[in-house]
């Protein structure tokens, strides 16, 4: 009999039962509403999400497919499809860090290869709290080593991402992964479940019992009963995964399937319910079938379990044998565990019995949807009021603590754990603004950046959205790409409460303004709701995919300075902002005031300028001034050079040195040139309109910064350099 | 001169397969095809390349398991005829592992896996593998491995220094031999190592991730271009 508590280990509602009931005609047997439990769960049914995401653009003529399936499909030209997504892993991440992130990088995986795409770069966004409390030492350095120890394994590179540190992830990490590939457009394989008789078959890992009510989990807060939590963790296995992939895109390749599912969150339970559905079709089958690597696996431990590196296939009778041929060539199990039919059922027996019997649209189709309520949270008011900051006494000092901010400083402590090269295309290393990708043979080059600030979005989540689509356009424009499609995180608290609710609803109407101004499609996500941990929320955050094409691979550009003597350009404005900053943060330690404020239209132009005068070929470097503002822009910039050469500048601007120097207004953009291309890139400036200024010179041994002819800057490159490259080692090292 | 053959020996967990593949036949202009570590036949190959990865998982030790694929016994036969065989990475641990170069992998010193730019100083160039290099010179090639810290007995060691086995060794920009420059924490600094006949090469560095310079450098090519002028010219 089912009870409140069984209801309540579930995480359903009375009323969400009584419409299982009603439903289903009939009361569900465990099992059933295990099933049910999963697939309306927050993580799979979206029931709080779904109404306000809808205000996304979605449509687009490069759109192949857009939400709704394992990932977005972009027409990027030549016959080719690029297929990427980026999804959450930070519940199992807390719980079991290496774990955790590890198969989040399987499961993002598997979503781009179900496709039929060759999986050819991952990136991963990562929040973690800061690295004075020993305990996020070590998540962090978990994590790191779970995407590595996957990602490395898969033969995927890892080319790039973000991350930063923050109190509000302490008990809250996050960990979003992203994943792209590539396939030819008329070679795409969707879940579907065709032909009544067609043969379904198991693929892959044996299951086991591993992940039982992973969903379930990532759709709640987290108590006091972490530690119990553990095993709902699933385990990672790199090696069979590479495995799959290979096989899984060798029967493709021969079209020898009608329809393929991974088998992720929910495991069986989503897999046979989803390609049913989407086919209008029913699929019965036999648990008794399924290869356990454990004894005594009751219906209800199969049905939801999460073990990793498994697919579900639908072929036909003829083709099976061959099939099954090339699974075995990998080593993989390939078992016909049902078929096909045409009743709209998921029909499950075991040991002769049917422990399952339940219209598929029920489960995926009618999971109540909810409007739930909103409000202005509490806090804006306080946090949004800034009383007035002292000016820094030393800027010099101020200068190089700012670049010590883990935030701010060097990641290749965390990017050399990653294989970033393996399949060898990666035209730019981690570090740049966005990362690039050639594509064999091929003239044009994709280029891929992830961002979501989550302090603006915090102090206002709907500039907040809006600047995360910008800047990640921003920084494609740096390299030379122009931004073509998009995937979303997002990353919130309980959507039970009322502020989080507002928050949700403000981030999504700024990140769908923005992607309107840059014309480009949302083709899917993630939404990851209560990351609440003891009643306390995260900052809003929501994560930004962008994927651009740069036309000429041979003419794009990175952050670094080239020569000396290059003239030294703003595309864009200085303002006098400096409300929801790094330096505000980390020097000041205040987490208040507006975050700088953005002119979508503005911001649009100065990618515009920085695109073609990066197709004529004019820049020697271009690098987006975002955490640390226009100070630590110009150190990155020469840090990244080759001969990691100074530069010298006279700014003129009639605001607050340090809002000049580490405020983060945005649409703004350093540029160099050489002396004789300077009118030239001023000229195109001009006739788009957008401010445009010389700002200084490269060359020298130190980074000077002069305001109003008065040197407010002055350090040597290579120390303040070590102090950015050796922030975050050093962190680790004193343990 | 007709094109050389090279085989490219595919594991289960072999991940820098087809870029060899690539390098050799796209852009040295080879003729290339792959080997599946199942079968017994090496496809009248002019020189084997074991490629880098992690065969079945790296699960109990990098290589190991790999050892005992079928296609290995020819692969022995091959090697001890005289036959070019380079095992890059993964490769390389296969190599010590069959027993064909001496020596094993630890893990890397900082206990990471370390992708980077490193740079080599080439200490042989009197092999099949680097005859277009020059004694000395200072190249740049990726490394990606989380067990390169090659070890080897002092008796070994001085065997090998002896016969001149060495072919690379982790250096700085300027070639020289230092501390810092020794990434995984090698013996020597070994990058990389022949055996006493000089036709079996193993390197923890990548060359085919070092072959355009599209990618950052082009450096990597001195070996694949040494492989075809030694066939050319012998």
């Amino acid at each position: 009999m089912i009870d409140k508590k069984i209801l309540e280990e579930h995480n359903l509602t009375e009323k969400e039962y009584e419409r299982i009931v009603e439903l289903i005609g009939k009361e569900p047997n465990i099992t059933e509403l295990g099933i049910f439990s999963l697939m309306w769960s927050e993580h799979c049914s979206y029931k709080s999400s779904k109404a306000h995401l809808q205000k996304l653009p979605v449509t687009g003529e490069n759109v192949i497919q857009g939400p709704g399936e394992n990932a977005g499909i972009i027409d990027i030209g030549e016959g080719l499809a690029a297929v990427f997504k980026i999804e959450s892993h930070n519940h199992p991440s807390f719980i079991e860090p290496y774990q955790g992130a590890a198969t989040g990088v399987g499961g993002i995986l598997r979503d781009i290869f179900t496709m039929g795409a060759r999986p050819i770069a991952l990136m991963d966004s990562l929040r973690f709290g800061p690295l004075s409390v020993p305990k996020n030492k070590t998540i962090t350095e978990d994590v790191i080593s779970g995407i590595a120890g996957y990602g490395n394994c898969m033969g995927v590179p890892t080319v790039g991402g973000d991350v930063y540190f923050n109190e509000c992830y302490s008990l809250n990490p996050l960990v979003n992964a992203f994943c792209l590939g590539i396939c030819e457009k008329d070679k795409i394989f969707y879940a579907k479940a065709e032909g009544e008789g067609n043969h379904v078959l198991y693929v892959g890992s044996k299951t086991g019992r591993d992940g039982i009510h992973g969903a379930t989990m990532a759709s709640a807060e987290f108590g006091e009963d972490l530690e119990e939590k553990r095993p709902n963790v699933q385990v990672g296995d790199p090696f069979k995964e590479k495995l799959l992939l290979e096989a899984c895109l060798e029967v493709m390749n021969k079209n020898l399937i009608i329809g393929i599912q991974d088998m992720g969150a929910a495991g069986l339970t989503c897999s046979t319910t989803e390609m049913a559905s989407n086919s209008n079709s029913g699929i019965e089958i036999n648990l008794d079938l399924i290869p356990q690597r454990e004894e005594g696996m009751t219906p209800y431990e199969i049905m939801l379990s999460e073990s990793q590196e498994r697919m579900l296939l639908v072929a036909k009778k003829e083709t099976v044998k061959e099939v099954q041929e090339i699974y075995a060539k990998w080593d993989l199990d390939a078992v016909i565990v049902g078929q096909v039919t045409s009743d709209q059922r998921l029909k499950v027996t075991f040991e002769g019995k049917t422990v399952v019997d339940i219209p598929v649209q029920a489960v995926v189709d009618m999971c109540p949807l909810y409007h739930r309520e909103s409000k202005v949270p509490a806090y804006l008011e306080s946090q949004t009021k800034l009383d007035p900051v002292p000016l820094p006494e030393d800027y010099n000092s101020t200068f190089e603590k700012l670049l010590s901010s883990p935030t701010i400083a060097d990641k290749q402590w965390v990017f050399r754990q990653y294989d970033h090269m393996v399949q060898i295309n990666t035209a730019l290393l981690p570090g740049a603004d966005a990362s690039l990708l050639r594509l064999k043979n091929k003239k044009f080059a994709l280029a891929m950046t992830l961002d979501g600030n989550s302090l603006y979005t915090y102090l206002d989540p709907k500039t907040g959205g809006k600047i995360a689509v910008a800047e990640a356009c921003r920084n494609l424009a740096c390299v030379g790409a122009h931004p073509v499609g998009v995937t979303n995180c997002l990353n919130f608290g309980n959507p039970e409460k009322p502020e989080i609710m507002w928050q949700f609803q403000e981030a999504i109407e700024g990140i769908a303004a923005a992607c309107r101004t840059f014309s480009i499609p949302v083709t899917g996500g993630n939404v990851s709701f209560y990351n609440d941990t003891e009643g306390l929320s995260i900052h809003p955050t929501p994560v930004l995919g962008i994927v651009g094409l740069v036309h000429d691979v041979d003419k794009s550009c990175s952050p670094g300075f080239k020569n000396t003597g290059d003239v030294i350009f703003l595309i864009g404005k200085n303002k006098d902002e400096i409300g929801g900053s790094e330096y505000l943060k980390f020097i000041w330690e205040m987490e208040k005031g507006q975050p700088p404020q953005i002119d979508l239209q503005e911001e649009k132009q100065v990618h515009d300028v920085c695109i073609e005068a990066i197709e004529k070929g004019l820049l020697h470097s271009a690098h987006d001034i975002s955490e640390g503002g226009l100070a630590v822009c110009i150190a990155e910039c020469a840090f990244l050079g080759d001969n990691r050469a100074g530069c010298t500048l006279h700014l003129k601007d009639r605001i607050r040195s340090d809002a000049l120097l580490f405020g983060e207004s945005q649409s703004r953009i350093i540029v160099t040139v050489k002396p004789e291309n300077k009118d030239a890139l001023i000229k195109i400036a001009q006739d788009q309109n957008v401010p445009i200024e010389e700002i200084g010179t490269t060359g020298g041994k130190n980074i000077t910064i002069c305001h109003n002819e008065e040197k407010i800057i002055d350090l040597p490159v290579q120390k303040s350099y070590t102090t950015w490259k050796q922030a975050i080692p050093d962190h680790f090292k004193a343990r | 001169m007709s094109k050389l053959r090279f085989g490219v020996v595919v594991f289960p967990g072999s991940n820098c397969d087809h870029d060899t593949f690539h390098v050799l036949k796209d852009v040295c202009g080879q003729n290339t095809f792959y080997l599946w570590h199942k079968d017994h036949d090496l496809n009248n190959a002019d020189c084997v390349i074991l490629p880098g990865g992690f065969s079945y998982g790296d699960y109990l030790r990098s290589g190991a398991i790999a050892k005992f694929s079928p296609l290995m016994k020819e692969l022995q036969e091959f090697a001890h005829e005289g036959g070019l065989v380079l095992g890059i990475c993964n490769g390389f641990q296969m190599l010590l592992e069959l027993g064909l170069l001496p020596g094993a992998m630890l893990r890397n010193k900082n206990l990471k896996f370390l992708c980077e730019h490193v740079h080599l100083k080439i200490e042989n160039d009197q092999t099949p593998f680097t005859n277009q290099g020059q004694k000395n010179r200072v190249l740049r090639i990726p490394i990606a491995h989380f067990d390169g810290n090659y070890y080897a007995s002092p008796d070994i060691i001085e065997d090998i220094i002896a016969n001149g086995q060495i072919v690379f060794r982790y250096a700085d920009r300027e070639g020289q031999i230092t501390e810092v420059a020794n990434v995984n924490g090698s013996v020597e600094n070994i990058a990389g190592l022949v055996n006493k006949q000089r036709n079996v090469l193993g390197m923890m560095p990548h060359p085919e991730r070092a072959s355009e310079s599209l990618l950052g450098s082009d450096d990597g090519r001195i070996i694949f271009k040494s492989i075809i002028h030694h066939f050319t010219n012998s």
